[in-house]
């Protein structure tokens, strides 16, 4: 096995990784970096993101605003000293980004313009068209190009971190192109390995985005937190479950269910808007969860129409004009247009929720530490309680650069005190460890389950039963189904042994990471008897603050399931509230 | 919904067992609505689970999935298995790379091309954040903006007859990026830029075929960019011929 | 190891059609050097007097000479257009924010290459 010492090891190259490594590399240049990703840097999902990044520009705009929106989001689940940090800084890292070149909107004076989203009661979201995420992402891998320190290991898999001495020490991957094996010994390490929606069988989600790295530190001994918590988002294309952006709302269009009729004031957002004017925080400004839900309810109704992908209702813009469209939505248009066969433009978009986001993930503070002393996590791998128990559109690009940001000075100053040697021994120990169960996993043969299949059970599992609404017995069943899957996992059997790029091989990698994700969403949404955010259970239909106001984290017991514990939310200046988002609010 | 039936021919090699790639021949029963990714994600997940490949988005928007489909550089994710409909289909890796395995080429020549371009904004004086935004106008911004719209998905090089016959040629998706910064208002690298780009490598290996914009799934018009940067070279030397180099 | 594919180094623009087009552009540059070496012969042959520029015209006017210069000037409309087709990428303009369309751009080409021929024919003395 290869050994490659770092100062750094970042796993994931997304926007989250490649912050962070210019954050080390700009004012440390003495310090090694070591970006590992699967894939990539540009091919990571944060080239998604279409609608745009939050933070306080404008002169009506304000801190305290965004804070009392994103804490109010996220149903109080949020840590608010997490959140009142987050809104001071997204200003400068956005700032930060358009002098590296991230090409923003503009207004006609020159500055940079933002766009209303859900649950922003100011219009605060930057973007780059509808392809925000985008240019977020070349730009940092671009201007990453300039840092000499980084050295980029480019499709390598990340298989395990290496643990000693009661801190992380490095981590194993897998050189994709030759099936060798590389030991990364790192004075801290940061995971950045981004989300795992592709647990569930309709989601926005790229094929990348299975929680590898969340896994990794499940298994080392890192609880995960309110995992339970998915975000559905409200307008999915029929077939394929891909975005079409809360942009697509913040420009004025509207949801209509089968008979035309907007169906979101009858659940608490009316009462309707103008058409083409929308308003803030109210009817499809409200926020996603509240939006998903207001589908479901109407799916129950028989309002919804049926399709051979599923019911669904119409996402309409045609009062836009091709003019607007082309200039804020050109994607939407074009995505709409390719896979849907549907001209928003002349018509309304049949659409339906779809899940796009994990709330939950590594367990961390507000310096991005995970409890392991040396190991950090930022972006969507992480949870460190900013988006609660519903992230607010836009909030979670700006949170990859706030907390990379941080998540650098901090594995800095970490690296830095770290003058004991690494743990040689017990590293290869460890190293030795992950090679055989790779190994194991490719030479065995006789078993007969397929990847495809287990990963569609699980799938299929998870969306029955915790999906938008959830019920203890759909819950218990869904447990009871990933827990044997997970049993069953042990019986796959891969055809392909080569040690060139070897996909039957990363796959069922994968598919062990989101077997293992699984069971903690489903034993924290089963365990949490409540409803709150994204969270809505039939059977305990309100919100618990006097049992539930509290982080679940779940932690590792090898093939059992998780054991949950309950962790305190961090609460400063604003006491639970209600969640009003009726055009009368104040 | 009705069912297009497919008949794939896709090249495989694997370095460890094959001299050289062979055909194989996949019958698929798609869906109307399906990219051709979706035909050989079946072929994957149902019939042949050795086949290697790379995608991730299903979008068109994260680049891995380029191949040459019936001899065209196309993403996979955007060309519609109706397009193909009850015939054979050809899938092969992109043109013009090695074959890592299967589909999957080697990039590594592109990565560095890219990076010594200088893909970045280049300023004598750093503007502190603190003093906020650099303004750009929107007509600023349109000036440059088609050429951002890369995703890397390497589609051009592949119809590029140059990079073909010249594998040191920059190529069109690193150059047109070049320009990029060259036209963005906040920008003042032109001069560092105009080393790499003037060389015999650089731009001057382009005779404007306009395969690339053809071949360019996200309508960058790579070969718009290479040619105006032809003319910026050559007005930068002229002008470092008379010392006045400067951007 | 990887694999290269072989590339044919005398036969590439045949793989596809719009190399293929690409080449019979190119080709047509040819004519263009024709043309330029007919007009330098027939200034050498002023400036040789007239008994030189008299043999000049008259080689002009053989049926062959004809045959290659009826052709030439096909072949040299077709270069042109094919050229102007494609400049608006190679310079494009932009006003105010948007860009002049691209057959604006052309069209100017073609209104300059107009008046310029005009005015070569008033100086020959046709009008
Ligand atoms: C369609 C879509 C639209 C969105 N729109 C918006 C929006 O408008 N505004 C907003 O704020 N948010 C939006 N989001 C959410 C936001 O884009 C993501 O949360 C964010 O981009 C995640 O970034 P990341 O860096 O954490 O992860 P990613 O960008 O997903 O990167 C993960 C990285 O980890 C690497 N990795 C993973 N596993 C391994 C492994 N085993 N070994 C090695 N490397 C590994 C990958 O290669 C990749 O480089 C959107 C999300 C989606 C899906
Ligand atoms: S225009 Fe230039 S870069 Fe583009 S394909 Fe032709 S030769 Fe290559
Ligand atoms: S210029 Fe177009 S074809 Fe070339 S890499 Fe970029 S997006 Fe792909
Ligand atoms: S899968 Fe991302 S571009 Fe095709």
């Amino acid at each position: 096995m290869e050994l490659i010492k770092t100062d750094i090891a970042i796993v994931g190259a997304g926007g989250a990784g490649l912050r962070t490594a210019i954050a080390v590399a700009e004012s440390n240049p003495d310090l090694k970096v070591a970006l590992i990703s699967k894939v990539y840097p540009m091919r990571s999902h944060t080239c998604a993101a279409e609608g745009g990044a939050a933070g306080v520009i404008k002169p009506d705009d304000s801190l305290e605003l965004h804070f009392n929106d994103t804490v109010g989001g996220g149903d109080w689940l949020t840590d608010q000293d997490v959140v009142e940090y987050f809104v001071n800084e997204a200003p400068k890292e956005l700032l930060q980004l358009e002098h590296w070149g991230c090409p923003w909107s503009r207004e006609p004076n020159g500055s940079v313009g933002v766009r209303p989203f859900g649950g922003m009661k100011i219009k605060r979201t930057w973007f780059a068209a509808d392809k925000s995420g985008f240019h977020i992402l070349h730009t940092l891998f671009q201007t990453s190009l300039k840092c000499p320190t980084i050295e980029r290991f480019d499709e390598f898999f990340s298989i395990d971190l290496l643990m000693a001495d009661g801190r992380c020490q490095g981590v194993v991957a897998m050189e994709m192109k030759s099936g060798r094996l590389f030991q990364f010994q790192a004075k801290a390490v940061v995971l950045c390995s981004g989300g795992a929606g592709r647990m569930f069988p309709f989601s926005t989600n790229g094929a990348i985005k299975t929680g590898d790295g969340t896994a990794m530190a499940y298994r080392a001994g890192v609880p995960t937190k309110d995992m339970e918590f998915v975000q559905y988002h409200p307008t999915g294309l029929l077939a394929t479950g891909i975005l079409l952006t809360e942009g697509c709302r913040g420009e004025g269009g509207v949801l209509r269910n089968k008979d035309g009729y907007r169906y979101l004031q009858d659940y608490g957002m009316g009462p309707e808007t103008p058409l083409g004017e929308p308003v803030l925080k109210t009817m499809e400004l409200g926020p996603r969860d509240r939006l998903s839900q207001a589908f479901w309810h109407e799916q129950q109704k028989g309002n919804t129409i049926p399709t051979p992908w599923g019911d669904s209702t119409h996402l309409d813009m045609t009062h836009l004009g091709e003019k607007h469209i082309d200039e804020r939505l050109p994607l939407v248009r074009e995505l709409s247009i390719i896979y849907a066969g549907v001209d928003p433009v002349k018509e309304p978009v049949p659409i339906r929720p779809v899940v796009h986001y994990m709330m939950g993930g590594i367990h961390t503070n507000i310096d991005a530490e995970t409890p392991v002393s040396g190991l950090f996590a930022v972006g969507e791998c992480a949870c460190a309680s900013l988006n609660g128990a519903n992230r607010l559109g836009s909030n979670s690009l700006t949170e990859l650069l706030v907390f990379g940001k941080r998540a650098a000075k901090n594995a800095v100053e970490f690296a830095r005190k770290q003058n004991s040697e690494a743990n040689e021994s017990e590293l290869k120990e460890q190293a030795d460890k992950a090679q055989a169960k790779v190994r194991e996993l490719v030479q065995k043969s006789g078993g007969t389950e397929s990847i495809a299949g287990l990963r569609s059970e699980m799938a299929k599992s998870l969306e029955e039963g915790a999906g938008i609404y959830r019920t203890e017995e759909t819950l218990q069943q869904t447990c009871n189904t990933i827990a044997d899957l997970r049993k069953r996992y042990a019986g796959i059997e891969l055809h392909d042994k080569s040690n060139v790029f070897n996909t039957d091989l990363f796959q069922a990698l994968e598919l062990g990471n989101m077997l293992e994700l699984a069971q903690t969403v489903a034993e924290g949404a089963l365990a949490r008897k409540e409803s709150r955010g994204s969270h809505q259970r039939l059977d305990y239909e309100a919100r618990d603050d006097e049992q539930y106001l509290k982080h679940t984290l779940a932690s590792y017991q090898g093939e059992e399931a998780p054991r949950i514990d309950y962790h305190d939310v961090v609460i400063t200046k604003s006491q639970p509230g209600v969640r009003d988002y009726s055009g009368g609010a104040k | 919904m009705s069912e297009v039936q497919l008949e794939l021919e896709i090249l495989r090699y694997d370095p460890e067992k094959d001299q050289e790639p062979h055909f194989k021949t996949y019958q698929v029963a798609c869906r109307e609505e399906w990219m051709i990714l979706d035909a050989v994600n079946h072929v994957k997940d149902e019939v042949d689970t050795t086949l290697s490949y790379r995608w991730s988005c299903h979008m068109a928007v994260c680049g891995s999935c380029g191949m040459m489909i019936d001899g065209q550089p196309k993403l996979a994710c955007k060309a519609a298995v109706k397009d193909y409909a009850d015939k054979k289909v050809r899938i092969e890796p992109l043109a013009n790379f090695p074959i890592e395995r299967d589909l999957v080429v080697v990039q590594d020549d592109f990565m560095e091309k890219l990076k010594r371009v200088k893909p970045y904004i280049i300023r004598k004086e750093e503007k502190p954040i603190e003093e906020g935004e650099y303004k750009q106008s929107p007509a600023d911004l349109k000036r440059f903006k088609q050429f951002t719209l890369c995703i890397n998905c390497l589609c051009c090089y592949a119809a590029c007859p140059e990079y073909a016959l010249t594998p040191e040629f920059v190529g069109p998706a690193a150059l047109a990026l070049a320009h990029r910064y060259n036209a963005d208002s906040r920008d003042q690298g032109l001069a560092e830029r105009h080393k790499e780009i003037s060389k015999p490598e650089g731009v001057w290996d382009c005779s404007f075929t306009d395969t690339c914009s053809i071949a360019c799934p996200k309508h960058v018009d790579p070969a718009s960019a290479l040619q105006q940067l032809k003319i910026t070279t050559t007005v930068q030397w002229y002008k470092e011929l008379i010392g006045m180099g400067d951007k | 190891m990887a694999y290269v594919r072989p590339v044919s180094k005398t036969c590439w623009y045949l793989k596809d059609r719009n190399y293929t087009i690409h080449m019979l552009n190119e080709l047509t540059s040819v004519f263009v050097g024709l043309y330029a070496l007919l007009l330098l012969w027939g200034i050498g042959a002023v400036a040789s007097g007239p008994e030189a520029y008299q043999y000049f015209l008259k080689c002009l006017a053989s049926p062959g000479m004809l045959v290659l210069l009826w052709v030439t000037t096909i072949v040299i409309f077709y270069h042109a257009i094919a050229w102007f087709k494609v400049t608006p990428k190679a310079m494009p303009i932009q006003k105010g924010e948007e860009f002049v369309p691209g057959g604006v751009i052309a069209g100017a080409h073609y209104v300059v290459w107009i008046l310029f021929s005009l005015v070569v024919l008033f100086l020959a003395g046709v009008f």
